[in-house]
């Protein structure tokens, strides 16, 4: 199993420091410390290795820091910024490893949004020497971008004209969508393999300002200072630790305190099973910093987080995810009034956005989803989301085992998907209605009731059960993987279109086409052939 | 031959009263040129008439005109070699097609890096070497400074005028960059690191002169190969210049090291009297030629084997038809590299060894020149041999950089590297003394003590000839 557990103590990749309400996250890549063997991260480039270190860091500025009120990006590393992606590892890389590294990070990026939208924070990135492809698009995660003016460093989008790709970690979409700039300046831009210097680049919107290499750090601090002036003042609080997030394995999969996963790698599926409480959870703000991560909500999510980073990096052959809740309903919906009740703690509202940020990873893997509720089932609240960001939902209706499913008080905006809407408006895009009395009235259901209220995609009669539930995934399990990847993908995100929902919808979906061609991946392909001694050739038929 | 139209205010042989467009551009530039020259040239000397060379044709010896001139007044100028007519590609994958007389559309990026890279340069060196003149040991040597330095200046032309002819606004752009940045300027360095620490000594003067302006003969002699003629026209023309740069280094340390052999054979202590000891020169030499050879970029490189790949860089003398295998697609490179505390045999595909193969042509041609120094030593029958430090020794760039190697080239750990580091390389000691011998000499045919005069002077002049009339 993939170890997603870091710690700043033993970063490799990263510097993290905190000093009152500024952070300085400042990247210095080890070069000889691959995630993978076989290629070496010169140049400030980065992989998963390098990712995963950063997302940690972007969630514990989060729960451990609140203090924290602007994040400082930068790099450590002599004359340049960030590289980018490592070429090397994704001209070797797999198909599918590329896919779900691609994701990662842009979620990793998402994450630093995330943060500046809901937690106070912003994100400075400075700029302090050359930075290209992946490096660009870091930067525009943040909220102001800063470019030393040493007359040699740009910013740049090469992708296109060097490596016959996209800049696909959101790169393309927030240039337009975020930064807004004029789709001419950046079509000229992203084929500009040498990219823009400070002056140009602050012209067409693409950097906040340039300064002076003797000014630039003093520059940047100051602007910090505004920002921290700028912003709302912050109460004064600790933050909580977060533990590693421990997994078992065994014979049939892999589990945690809450979260359990059994695999059927011959029938290419696995049972995502997942606990409610069994004790008392918090009710108070006190109670919140009290518990720290062992309280249900955290903990439970976190590990539901892991799950699926490992099933989407270690088990590419599973194709359909069966969704199962175990436990009392009560337990969960009471979890959630405690967190609701606390909302005035920064710690609850944290655990509310972790909550979100899970779901919409959860929602954003490219399996099958299928949620079974079944007897002893315990879908409520945030496990009924979990149903609902899936593809199908087969109902149990059986009177002697009766199946109860309730919505609870975060399904109402709480939990946001990537398009914007929560989790009832996207089901009920035809009767916005019915989503808005379901969220009001935070209803409990029999099996019948959820029925009738369209929460089933089928409801099943107790003799039926197993066959119809059977073939129904096993059809499932023997269609085309790519098919199905385009297919939920352009079903569960109906509705308008956010900077988010471009990424992974069309971003994304471009960009997997384009890592498939001849032209990027062939043999000549121009991401192949990087760095080899010949130059690439193009199929150069437009389709 | 072409004809160079000596009465335009840009002297040139390429039309440019024709070109009306690049004429203005390059008139445009032209005073930004000339203060940034006064700027942060020699400006001390602005007023002194120095007898310089200027090049008033291409042909074969015609080109040099000797006559006194002020600085500022120098006829900067712009000459190519004359075209061959219809010229091939010769080289990488394009071999064979007609050479190109504008820049593909394709190379473009790659293509104008090559050239502001290589236009950094010039300015940089006159940059770093501007307060040299206050120290000059005669006014044959301050001539000769003068001298590299304008001829500096006119490569810095020779770059523009393919930027502003060929590359539009963007290399307009890049023009007007190239004056903007400072040597050792925090806020805007030269591209390259060599070229940012300044030059105060004549021996670093002499030794920089050898080892890095051959690093441009090589850099040039690639590209003299380019398949885009204006490229491979203009450097040819600037390879003759370069020579004479390269003279002024050779015979620079030579006489150093003549005049210290001298003494010692005379049974004097080069020390006492304010000579430079051979020991200092060789750890001087171990300097400078390692940080030339990092010049030569990694000598594992896809970057380098793009430009071939294009034909944008040849290999040395590539069109003299020396090399079997024009595409370089079949061969590769055998070096042996640092694995742990062995050396391994690593292969290299020839492509992306390019830097490798002009490293070492490089590398031949120095050895060559200290052979000629050891030559004298051996005549004037002192045992000290001057040795050019292998290329694994001392290096930043390229696969001998991640680890500690003797001027010998043979491997180490860091701590012995380090108990040895004064031994090979200059010490602050070293560089004080040194310091300490630079007094100006400035009547006429009267040399410094730490250096021998030339046999005979510039143009055959004689040597209490008044190369530097001060105003």
């Amino acid at each position: 199993m993939i170890d997603f557990n870091r710690h700043p103590s033993s970063y490799r990749h990263w510097r993290l420091r905190c000093e009152g309400a500024i952070a300085r996250l400042d990247l210095a890549v080890d070069a000889e410390f691959p995630y993978a063997e076989g290629y070496e991260l010169k140049m400030n480039s980065y992989d998963l290795g390098v990712d995963i270190e950063l997302a940690d860091a972007v969630q514990r500025l989060r729960f451990e820091h609140p203090e924290v009120k602007v994040v400082v990006i930068s790099s450590a590393t002599e004359r340049v910024f960030c590289a980018g992606a490592n070429i090397p590892m994704l001209a070797s890389a797999t198909h599918a490893f590329k896919v779900n590294f691609c994701k990662f990070t842009n979620e990793t990026r998402l994450s630093i949004e995330d943060a500046s939208r809901h937690s106070g924070i912003r994100f400075v990135a400075a700029v302090n020497g050359a930075c290209a492809g992946g490096g660009y698009e870091l930067a525009i995660a943040c909220d102001e971008i800063y470019l030393v003016n040493d007359n040699s460093s740009t910013v740049s989008l090469p992708e296109v004209p060097l490596l016959g790709v996209l800049p696909g970690t959101g790169g393309l979409t927030r240039l337009v969508d975020k930064r807004k700039i004029r789709r001419d300046r950046a079509d000229v831009f992203s084929t500009l393999a040498e990219g823009l210097r400070g002056k140009r680049a602050k012209n067409w919107g693409l950097i906040d300002d340039t300064w002076p290499k003797s000014r630039f750090v003093d520059k940047v601090d100051a602007r910090a200072e505004e920002l921290i002036g700028e912003l709302p003042s912050k109460e004064p609080c600790e933050g909580i630790e977060l533990g590693p997030i421990a997994a078992r394995e065994d014979e049939n999969g892999f589990s945690y305190e809450y979260v359990s996963v059994v695999l059927e790698e011959a029938k290419r599926r696995a049972t995502l099973s997942i606990q409610a409480p069994t004790s008392p959870q918090p009710k108070t703000a006190e109670e919140f910093a009290q518990a720290g991560d062992s309280c249900w909500l955290i903990k439970c999510f976190r590990e539901l987080d892991d799950a699926i980073c490992q099933l989407r990096f270690g088990y590419p052959e599973i194709g359909v995810i069966l969704l199962e809740t175990r436990g009392d309903q009560a337990a969960i919906l009471a979890a959630e009034e405690g967190l609701v009740a606390s909302q005035d703690s920064w710690l609850a509202r944290e655990i509310q956005f972790l909550l979100a940020r899970v779901l919409r990873r959860f929602e954003l893997t490219a399996r099958s989803l299928f949620a079974l509720a079944d007897q002893g089932s315990a879908f409520a609240g945030i496990f009924l989301e979990l149903a609902l960001a899936s593809d199908r939902i087969y109902v149990l209706d059986d009177p002697d085992k009766p199946v109860e499913m309730a919505v609870g008080p975060l399904s109402d905006g709480q939990l946001p998907m990537s398009n914007g809407l929560t989790r009832l408006q996207s089901r009920f895009l035809a009767d916005p209605d019915a989503a808005a009395l379901l969220a009001r009235e935070k209803p409990r259901m029999t099996a019948v009731e959820a029925d009738e209220r369209g929460l089933a995609t089928f409801l099943v009669e107790d003799l039926d059960w197993e066959d119809d539930v059977r073939i129904a995934i096993e059809e499932r399990a023997s269609l085309s993987p790519d098919a199905l990847t385009g297919m939920e993908a352009s079903l569960r995100f109906g509705g308008a279109e956010t900077c988010d929902s471009k990424i992974f919808g069309r971003l994304s979906a471009w960009q997997n086409w384009i890592f498939i061609r001849p032209n990027a991946t062939g043999e000549r392909g121009a991401l192949a052939s990087y760095g080899k001694p010949e130059a690439a050739r193009f199929d150069w038929r437009r389709t | 031959m072409s004809q160079v139209d000596l009465e335009a205010r840009i002297p040139n042989n390429v039309g440019l009263r024709e070109d009306k467009r690049l004429l203005r551009a390059l008139e445009k530039w032209q005073p930004a040129f000339i203060d940034w020259w006064k700027d942060t040239g020699p400006s001390d000397f602005n007023a002194d008439q120095i007898y310089l060379r200027t090049a008033i044709g291409v042909g074969k010896g015609g080109w040099a005109h000797f006559d006194y001139v002020k600085m500022p007044d120098y006829r900067w100028g712009i000459f190519l070699a004359d075209p061959v007519v219809d010229r091939k590609i010769h080289f990488g994958d394009h071999i064979g097609e007609s050479i190109w007389n504008d820049v593909p559309g394709e190379m473009r990026n790659r293509l104008r890096r090559l050239i502001v890279t290589q236009g950094d340069t010039e300015p940089a060196s006159v940059e770093q070497q501007r307060l040299l003149g206050h120290t000059a040991p005669s006014l044959y040597d301050m001539r000769s400074l003068f001298q590299v330095n304008a001829e500096e200046g006119r490569h810095l032309w020779a770059m523009v005028y393919l930027l502003h002819s060929y590359f539009g606004a963007d290399g307009r752009d890049e023009a007007d960059a190239l004056l903007e940045r400072r040597s050792g300027d925090e806020d805007s360095p030269r591209i390259l690191e060599a070229f940012n620490k300044p030059i105060t000594t004549w021996l670093d003067f002499f030794c920089f002169t050898t080892f890095t302006d051959r690093d441009g003969k090589y850099q040039l002699a690639a590209l003299a190969e380019s398949s885009f003629d204006p490229l491979a026209r203009t450097t040819q023309f600037m390879l003759t210049e370069e020579a004479y740069h390269m003279q002024t280094g050779e015979n620079g340390v030579g006489r150093i090291i003549h005049r210290c052999a001298e003494l010692m054979h005379a049974g004097e202590d080069p020390r006492k009297v304010g000579a430079i000891p051979l020991d200092i020169v060789q750890r001087y030499i171990n300097e400078w030629a390692s940080a030339s050879m990092d010049l030569f970029g990694g000598e594992d490189s896809t970057n380098a084997a793009e430009s071939f790949a294009s034909g944008l860089k040849g290999r040395y003398r590539e069109g003299d038809g020396i090399y079997k295998d024009p595409k370089a697609l079949e061969h590769s490179y055998k070096a042996e590299v640092p694995e742990g505390d062995h050396m391994v045999e690593k292969e290299i595909p020839l492509r992306r060894a390019m830097n490798a193969l002009l490293l070492d042509s490089y590398v031949a041609d120095c050895q060559r020149i200290v052979s000629r120094w050891n030559r004298d030593l051996e005549r004037q029958q002192i045992d000290f041999r001057i040795v050019l430090p292998s290329k694994r020794f001392n290096r930043h760039q390229g696969i001998y950089s991640s680890a500690c190697f003797t001027p010998q080239g043979e491997l180490v750990d860091a701590e012995a590297w380090n108990s040895q580091r004064e031994v090979w390389l200059p010490s602050q000691a070293d560089r004080d003394y040194v310091e300490s011998c630079m007094v100006a000499v400035r009547e006429p045919g009267k040399f410094a003590n730490w250096i021998s005069p030339p046999p005979r002077g510039v143009n055959d002049q004689p040597l209490d000839f008044e190369f530097v009339k001060f105003h």
